[in-house]
């Protein structure tokens, strides 16, 4: 005895050949819409991508010559760019062991009732805006007391800890157990098997966090603004402990004086920046491309 | 355990190397205990961290507090020559900037999730996912260059009164202002900067979904968007709003690209299409040049304001994407 | 001459099972012991339109070939499904059963590298020709898994989400009463219709699934080997199942268990890897009666599997 339904539809009839019956029809339209707006909106994003990146080659290319690199204010951005490297590398040096050891901790020690709170913190220290942790490095270590490099880099330091440290848990996290079982029944003490096995089987994973985060860093506006923005920018300052000129921040104030002639400058230290930001993800992307590579063989 | 001695060995020898075993055994305990300190004070330092900037912030905003009490929040005079401030204008346009982000960033970016896996063919994802990705990587002072440069004029010039001509009647579509520096603008570049966050999550979201309850779906004759909408979507609610709630911690908390394009100014108003302004930019825009310490301290008031609201949603989304884990919660 | 007239089948009165319409064709060849209800007439002097209208192929698989990229899974298969009957899918594992089963409703679409060699015909239609349409080959044959795959919705839900999809909406809960009847599940969950499926025990959930494929009153149930995920006695009340459910529906199901294809099933079909060229590769060996394959059959692999000397 079949289902019949109350009387809305005909059933079924089997020997039909096997195109839309019913209500299918609309179905399939139905489907086709949505699929076709997902489509336009990768379109849109992707296409926004392409746009932002035209304009700032199509401007950026024409204030980039030789001098324009290696000469000072105001004809060139060379100290910018090499106050930017320096404040950036001091500040990846100091956040790099934190956020491993940060990581470390979480994968080796904490165990269950530890592992909540510490999560929690990386993942409040991640969300945290920037410009709030401008604000606190300016009214710890600024406010009465001057500017200077390393003390943005401090800023930009807090900023980069948890990139490292999420970074370097996610490739912990995929060492092979039979790695540590192999150490702990050989009797090699903890802290050898995890300095000498574990840490450079996640190596990979550590240097490619550790890029992204120097990307995300290198791009820092607001952390810089409010504790290193004084330097003129006519010459290189090597010294960390003064004002150093930076170049995040010059596009920033380029940008604010509206002045036409500084836009040029400014298009061409964007382009710099960008390119170094995408060079940087796509070489930590094909380094994470070879590692994983390597590890599920 | 270390390595046990040789058998039948010389009794010197034995008392040499029980003597280097003991050695190693202290030398390894130290070891241990030593990387275990190191490690747990890393991870002290962060905790520290967080504490000392809630500690300096609301210190710092103490002035303000105690002058204006609650009624910062409900005031939007903000003039710094006659020492009032009033926050109301810059929370009201924070509200409405990521409002719109979300509103507008959070159907497209879903969009993008279920394109990139559920619909895109494996060779198509692996070169649209990097793109989208992309997006995010851009620093946010140049987005906010090209926002004030490229994007506002256009807006101005085309969208913006299309806009008004057409939907006037509504006030946040208001009269438009010359200077393409708007709350629109500001609001637009936001959206850019969500989408790829919310995007990337519930692309993995979605990829997490098992696919055998797919098939399922498929096996009772329904079509692609049927399966989506009974079973990929219903499975993952908790997982896009912890997406969501990622993506309004980053619209609320974005300064410098806002500073750029939302003019500044501290007026509460509802029109889209006039300057203002957010909490976050204020503080970036005025911090360095503010005219005195209520004035400064005024700054840290907004600052707190945004770090409570900031850790709130940050929070948030880490529970939701804990509790309601299914399939795959929110990991970043 | 209707096919729902009584006939004596000798392999389900052994069981104690009901007796099977569609079958007396096939008893034409020498009368049986016991037979009852059947005039020796009518069996005898059955003709060529009895026959068709009995046992009209509801599949027709005419060396079918499979290949996932360059691997090839299955080869050479040919073999009629007729319809009321249950017709089981049985071998050692690898040999191709569910890739078969799978390909019978387009299940195999998804997987990359798909391609099928030969014709598979659904009542004439060749289900991969150009003009199919995907949506509705599977609302035509349905399937049920080997895992169970409730959604995570109430019971009611699951049962009535594809109904409301095809837009039968009115008499939804007659609808799901009825399916869950046929599933011989609603005693067990009449009170509790809006809880959760994920709260059903594993047999209980197995009988959601085939509730809910059901609903939608398909042609042709492909069960993927549905009862190996659970205990003895959800294996039998599925078993129950599937003879309440055959006559109704054409079943097809793929089982490891030859028990239970002797038990449920009106023919078999056996598989298994057969070394063509370089590599074995799955393919038909024997399709018969039920009672020939594990009684007489003609291949020795398919003695040796039936006897249990191997698989």
């Amino acid at each position: 005895m079949r289902l019949l339904p109350r009387g809305e539809q005909p059933p079924l009839d089997p020997t039909l050949p096997l195109v839309a019956s019913g209500n299918l029809r609309r179905r399939h339209a139905a489907s086709r819409i949505i699929q076709s707006l997902s489509v336009a909106a990768a379109i849109a994003a992707v296409a926004v991508l392409v746009i932002v990146i035209a304009a700032v080659v199509t401007h950026g290319a024409k204030a980039i010559n030789w001098e324009f690199i290696t000469s000072g204010y105001p004809t060139g951005v060379g100290p910018y760019l090499v106050g930017t490297a320096e404040i950036v590398a001091i500040a990846t040096l100091m956040a790099m062991p934190v956020g491993v050891l940060i990581a470390l901790f979480l994968s080796e020690y904490a165990g269950r009732r530890w592992t909540r709170p510490v999560q929690l913190v990386l993942d409040v220290m991640n969300g945290l805006p920037s410009i709030i942790v401008a604000v606190f490095i300016f009214s710890l270590l600024v406010a009465g007391k001057g500017q200077s490099g390393f003390k943005a880099a401090v800023a930009l330091s807090i900023l980069e800890v948890p990139l490292i440290a999420r970074g370097t848990q996610e490739v912990l996290v995929l060492v092979p157990s039979h790695q540590r079982e192999a150490a702990d029944a050989l009797g090699v003490a903890r802290w050898r098997s995890i300095l000498t096995i574990i840490l450079p089987a996640a190596a990979a994973g550590i240097v490619t966090s550790t890029l992204l985060s120097v990307a995300r860093a290198a791009g820092e506006t607001a952390p810089v603004l409010l504790i290193d923005s004084l330097a003129k920018g006519d010459k290189v300052q090597l010294n960390p402990f003064h004002e150093i000129p930076n170049v995040p921040v010059r596009i920033f104030q380029l940008s604010e004086e509206a002045n036409p002639e500084g836009f040029t400058e400014a298009w061409g230290l964007s382009l710099i920046l960008i390119v170094i930001i995408l060079a940087l993800g796509l070489g930590s992307r094909a380094l994470l491309n070879r590692s994983k590579r390597k590890m599920t063989r | 355990m270390s390595a046990t001695p040789p058998a039948g060995s010389a009794s010197l020898k034995l008392a040499r190397s029980n003597r280097q075993s003991s050695a190693r055994k202290r030398a390894d305990r130290f070891g241990d205990v030593a990387l275990f300190v190191i490690c747990a004070a890393a991870a002290l330092l962060a905790f520290l961290v967080i504490i000392l900037i809630a500690k300096e912030v609301i210190e710092g905003a103490q002035p303000s507090i105690s002058k204006f009490g609650v009624n910062f929040i409900t005031h939007e005079e903000w003039a710094p020559p006659l020492e009032k401030f009033g926050g109301k204008g810059v929370i009201l346009g924070t509200l409405i900037t990521s409002t719109m982000a979300l509103v507008i960033g959070g159907p497209v970016a879903i969009s993008i999730g279920i394109f990139l896996a559920l619909l895109a063919p494996t060779s198509v994802r692996n070169v649209v996912s990097p793109l989208v990705e992309m997006l995010a990587a851009i620093p946010s002072v140049i987005l906010g260059f090209w926002g004030l440069i490229i994007l506002g004029p256009v807006l101005v010039s085309t969208v913006e009164p299309f806009l008004h001509d057409a939907f006037g009647f509504i006030p946040i579509f208001g009269a438009p202002q010359t200077t393409g520096n708007s709350v629109f603008n500001a609001g637009l570049i936001l959206t850019i900067m969500v989408i790829p966050i919310i995007a990337s999550v519930t692309r993995d979201l979605f990829m997490a979904v098992p696919p055998d309850l797919q098939d399922g779906a498929a096996a009772l004759g329904s079509t692609r968007w049927e399966v989506i909408r009974g079973v990929v979507l219903p499975t993952t609610i908790s997982g896009m709003t912890a997406a969501c709630l990622l993506g309004l911690g980053r619209a609320l908390g974005e300064a410098i690209a806002v500073a750029q394009v939302i003019g500044g100014s501290t007026e509460s108003h509802l029109s889209l299409f006039k300057p203002g302004g957010t909490m976050a930019s204020l503080i970036a825009l005025q911090f360095n040049s503010a005219v005195s310490k209520l004035h400064t301290a005024s700054l840290y008031y907004l600052a707190a304001i945004l770090l409570v609201i900031g850790i709130l949603s940050n929070l948030l989304a880490s529970w939701v994407g804990r509790r309601f884990g299914g399939a795959g919660g929110v990991t970043r | 001459m209707s096919i729902d007239d009584q006939t004596f089948d000798p392999v389900q009165a052994r069981n104690g099972k009901a007796p099977v319409p569609g079958r007396r064709i096939r008893i034409r060849t020498e009368p049986l012991p016991g037979a009852i209800g059947a005039p020796a007439a009518s069996t005898e002097s059955a003709g060529e339109a009895q026959l068709h209208v009995a046992t009209e192929a509801i599949f027709e698989a005419n060396e079918v070939g499979i290949f996932y990229g360059a691997k090839q899974a299955l080869i050479d298969v040919t073999m009629n499904i007729r319809r009321g009957q249950v017709t089981a899918l049985i071998g050692p594992s690898g040999c191709g059963k569910t890739t078969f089963l799978r390909s019978l409703n387009r299940m195999n679409d998804s997987v990359s590298g798909f391609r099928i060699d030969g014709k598979i015909l659904y009542r004439g239609h060749d289900i991969y020709g150009s003009n199919v349409d995907t949506v509705e080959v599977r609302r035509r044959i349905g399937m049920v898994f080997q895992k169970p795959n409730p959604f995570p919705k109430s019971i009611f839900d699951n049962i009535a989400w594809a109904p409301r999809n095809l837009g039968m909406r009115s008499g939804l809960s007659e609808r799901v009463e009825k399916a869950l009847r046929g599933a011989a599940l609603w005693d067990e969950v009449k009170d509790r219709l809006k809880d959760s499926a994920l709260g059903l025990s594993g047999g209980q959930q197995q009988r959601l699934c085939i509730a809910r494929a059901i609903a939608i009153e398909p042609d042709v149930l492909l069960l993927d080997e549905p009862a190996s995920a659970l205990d003895p006695i959800a294996t039998g009340a599925i078993e129950d199942l599937i003879h309440s459910l055959k006559g109704r529906f054409t079943i097809v199901i793929v089982t490891h268990n030859m028990q239970q294809a002797a038990r449920v099933a009106d023919r078999t079909a056996f598989f298994s890897l057969e070394t063509r060229g370089e590599r074995p590769i799955g393919t038909l060996i024997e399709f018969d009666d039920t009672e020939k394959i594990f009684g007489a059959p003609r291949d020795p692999r398919t003695r040796d599997y039936v006897t249990g000397r191997f698989g």
